[in-house]
C-alpha cells in the first residue's frame, strides 16, 4: 500500500535518514521499532509531508506522495496520531474527533456562513459518524467534554477515534501507548487488534516491545537511520543485528 | 424526562439561535427605551465596530493568525465609499459592494505574501500595512483631503428614505452587526469552522487532518478585511465624513484589544468586547487623555489572568467545572 524507496534525509548535512526502502502491506499491522534517535519520527514526518525528504520516494498506492503537502496527503486517506498529543484542548470531545472528518465537510468559506440546507445535513451525518467513532473507543459518555480536561488516557482514545473515523485507508501511529501505565497500553493495545481485525493498514512506531511483539504482523527496524531488519516478530527477535542494536542492550524480551 | 428536563434540553439545544432571537429583539427595542441621540450615537459606533471584531476574531481566535493592521482595511473601506461617491457619483450601495470586492483583491494580494509570516513578523508586517494607508490617506490630498479629512460623503437611502438620524442610522448599523454575527456563527459552527478551531489550536495537526493551512489563513483574512471594508463604508456614509486619524494604527490595536478582551474564538466575545471598549471612555471620562494607558493596562490584567478573554475564559471555567462535577458524578 505504502512504498519506501531509498528514502534518505539529511539535515543540514547530518543524515537522519540514509536509504530505507520497505513496504506497507494492505490490511497488515507493521510496526517500525528503533532505539531513541534511529529515524523513526523523522521517518513519519517525510510520510505526511511535514518534512521534505532529500532523495528517494515514497509512494502511496501509485501516487508519488514525497512532495506534496501534509493537507494533500491527509486527503489521499493517510491518517496519524502524534506522539505528543495533538487534541484541541478548547473543542468538545466531540468536535475533536469532527476534525478526523474535515475533508468530507464542505470548504467554501461563504456556503458555511449561508449554512446551506445540504451542508446542515452532512454535517448531521458527520457527527452520526463522529458518535459511533466515540462509542467504538468508549468515550460516548464524554462526547460534550471540553477535551481539555480528559485523562491522559482518554485524549490517546480521543485521538485514536480522530484518527479512524474517517476510515483512512492508513493509519500511522506514532508511539500510541507512551506514557500509559501498563493497563492503560493493554487498553490501547485491544482497541489496535480490534482496528487490524477490522482490515485497517496500519503503521505503528513504537518503544513498548511487549505490545509491538503481541499484535504486529511485521517489523521493521531502524539504527542511526538505516533499516538495519524486517520480518516477523520472531525473525526480527532473533535477528543479532537487532539484538545488537537495540533489543540486546534493553534485555526486555529477551 | 420531566417537563423541567425537557424545557432545559430544549433551551440547550437551540441555545444560539435563542440567543440571537433576544439579542436582536432587545436591540430592536433599545431605540425606544432610549431616545437620546448622543447614547444611540453610541450604540450606533459599538455596531460598527462589531462588524470590524467580528472579522478579526476570526482570524485572530480561530484561524490563529495576528494582525495589527485591521483599520487599514477600514479605512480603504470608508475612503473608498467616499471618493466613489463623491467624486464619481456611484451609487452609495453599489459603492460599498464594489470597494468590498476591491478591498477583497487588496487582501489577497497583501495576504499570499505576508501570511507566509507568523508571530512577530506578522504583527509587524500588518502594522506596516497600516503605516502605509495612514501616510497615504495624509499626504495624497488631492483625493483624500489630507489631514483635514475628506466632507460631504451622502447618506445612505432606500428610495427617499435617508438614513441620516441615529434613530434610523441604529437600525441599520445594527442591521448590518446583527447579519455579520449570525453568518460568523454560521461559519463557527460549521465543519469550516472545526478547520479554523483545528488551525488555531495547532498548524501540524490540523495539516494532517486535511486543513490546507495556508489557503484557509488566507481566506480568513479576506473575509475579515471584506468586514472591515463593510463597517468602513457604512462608517462614511453615518458620519458623512472621514479623517485620517479615525484609521491609524491606535485604531488597529483598540480592534486587537476588543478581540482580546472579549475572547479570542469567541463570537459573543466580540460583541462584549467591543460594546466595552467603546463604551470604557464614556464611563470614566476622567480617564479620557489616558485612554491608551487604560487600555494598555486592561489587556495585561485580562492577559493576565483570563487569558482567553472575558467570554471565551469564563465559559471555559464553568464548562470544564460542570464536565468535571458529572465525571465525579458518575465516579461516585
Amino acid at each position: 500500500m505504502l512504498r519506501l524507496e531509498n528514502v534518505s534525509k539529511n539535515f543540514g548535512g547530518l543524515p537522519a535518514l540514509s536509504d530505507v526502502s520497505f513496504d506497507i502491506p494492505q490490511g497488515k499491522l507493521t510496526a517500525l521499532i528503533g532505539p531513541n534517535g534511529a529515524g523513526k519520527s523523522t521517518l513519519i514526518n517525510c510520510m505526511t509531508g511535514v518534512l521534505q525528504t532529500t532523495s528517494g520516494r515514497i509512494r502511496f498506492r501509485d501516487i508519488q506522495i514525497e512532495t506534496l503537502p501534509p493537507h494533500q496527503i491527509a486527503r489521499l486517506g493517510i491518517a496519524r496520531t502524534f506522539q505528543n498529543l495533538k487534541l484541541f484542548p478548547r473543542l468538545t470531545v466531540l468536535d475533536n474527533v469532527l476534525t478526523g472528518l474535515t475533508c468530507e465537510g464542505g470548504k467554501s468559506l461563504v456556503m458555511a456562513m449561508f449554512r446551506l440546507p445540504y451542508l446542515r445535513h452532512r454535517e448531521r451525518s458527520l457527527k452520526l459518524r463522529a458518535l459511533e467513532a466515540l462509542d467504538r473507543f468508549g468515550l460516548a459518555d464524554k462526547a460534550n467534554w471540553p477535551a481539555g480536561v480528559l485523562a491522559y488516557g482518554d485524549k490517546k482514545r480521543v485521538e485514536l477515534a480522530r484518527a479512524t473515523v474517517g476510515k483512512p485507508e492508513l493509519i500511522l501511529l506514532d508511539e500510541p501507548v507512551a506514557g500509559l501505565n501498563a493497563e492503560e497500553t493493554a487498553a490501547v493495545g485491544e482497541q489496535l487488534n480490534l482496528l487490524r481485525r477490522a482490515g485497517h493498514t496500519m503503521l505503528l512506531v513504537e518503544h513498548d516491545m511487549e505490545l509491538v511483539m503481541t499484535i504486529a504482523d511485521r517489523v521493521v527496524v531502524l539504527d542511526s537511520g538505516r533499516c538495519i531488519a524486517m520480518g516477523s516478530p520472531e525473525e526480527v527477535r532473533r535477528n543479532p543485528l537487532v539484538l545488537e542494536a537495540y533489543l540486546g542492550r534493553t534485555e526486555a524480551v529477551a | 424526562m420531566t417537563a423541567k428536563q425537557k424545557i432545559l434540553y430544549f433551551l440547550y439545544l437551540h441555545r444560539t439561535g435563542l440567543t440571537v432571537t433576544l439579542l436582536s429583539t432587545a436591540i430592536f427595542c433599545w431605540p425606544l427605551v432610549t431616545s437620546n441621540p448622543y447614547t444611540l450615537g453610541l450604540t450606533n459606533l459599538i455596531a460598527l465596530h462589531v462588524v470590524v471584531v467580528l472579522g478579526l476574531n476570526l482570524f485572530i481566535g480561530y484561524a490563529g493568525q495576528i494582525s495589527l493592521g485591521h483599520a487599514a482595511f477600514y479605512g480603504l473601506g470608508a475612503y473608498g465609499s467616499a471618493i466613489a461617491t463623491v467624486n464619481f457619483g456611484i451609487n452609495p450601495w453599489l459603492a460599498m459592494l464594489l470597494v468590498a470586492f476591491l478591498v477583497a483583491l487588496v487582501a489577497l494580494v497583501i495576504g499570499i505574501p505576508v501570511l507566509r509570516l507568523a508571530g512577530h513578523y506578522l504583527a509587524m508586517a500588518t502594522l506596516g500595512l497600516n503605516f502605509v494607508l495612514h501616510t497615504i490617506l495624509l499626504q495624497w490630498d488631492e483625493v483624500t483631503g489630507g489631514p483635514s479629512g475628506f466632507y460631504g460623503i451622502p447618506y445612505l437611502a432606500i428610495g427617499d428614505f435617508e438614513f441620516y438620524d441615529e434613530f434610523r442610522l441604529h437600525y441599520l448599523l445594527w442591521g448590518f452587526a446583527l447579519l455579520s454575527l449570525l453568518l460568523c456563527l454560521n461559519l463557527v459552527r460549521s465543519g469550516v469552522g472545526r478547520g479554523l478551531a483545528a488551525l488555531a489550536g495547532d498548524e501540524t495537526a490540523a495539516a494532517a487532518l486535511g486543513v490546507n493551512t495556508r489557503n484557509a489563513k488566507i481566506k480568513v483574512f479576506v473575509l475579515s478585511a471584506v468586514l472591515a471594508s463593510l463597517a468602513g463604508s457604512l462608517f462614511a456614509h453615518t458620519y458623512s465624513f472621514v479623517s485620517p486619524d479615525s484609521f491609524n494604527i491606535f485604531v488597529s490595536t483598540d480592534m486587537v484589544i476588543m478581540v482580546v478582551i472579549g475572547g479570542m474564538g469567541s463570537i459573543w466575545g466580540s460583541l462584549l468586547g467591543a460594546a466595552l471598549i467603546t463604551m470604557l471612555p464614556e464611563w470614566m471620562d476622567l480617564f479620557e487623555t489616558y485612554k491608551d494607558f487604560v487600555h494598555g493596562g486592561i489587556l495585561v490584567l485580562v492577559l493576565m489572568f483570563l487569558p482567553q478573554g472575558l467570554v471565551t475564559g469564563l465559559f471555559d471555567l464553568v464548562r470544564t467545572r460542570l464536565a468535571l462535577r458529572r465525571g465525579q458524578d458518575a465516579a461516585a
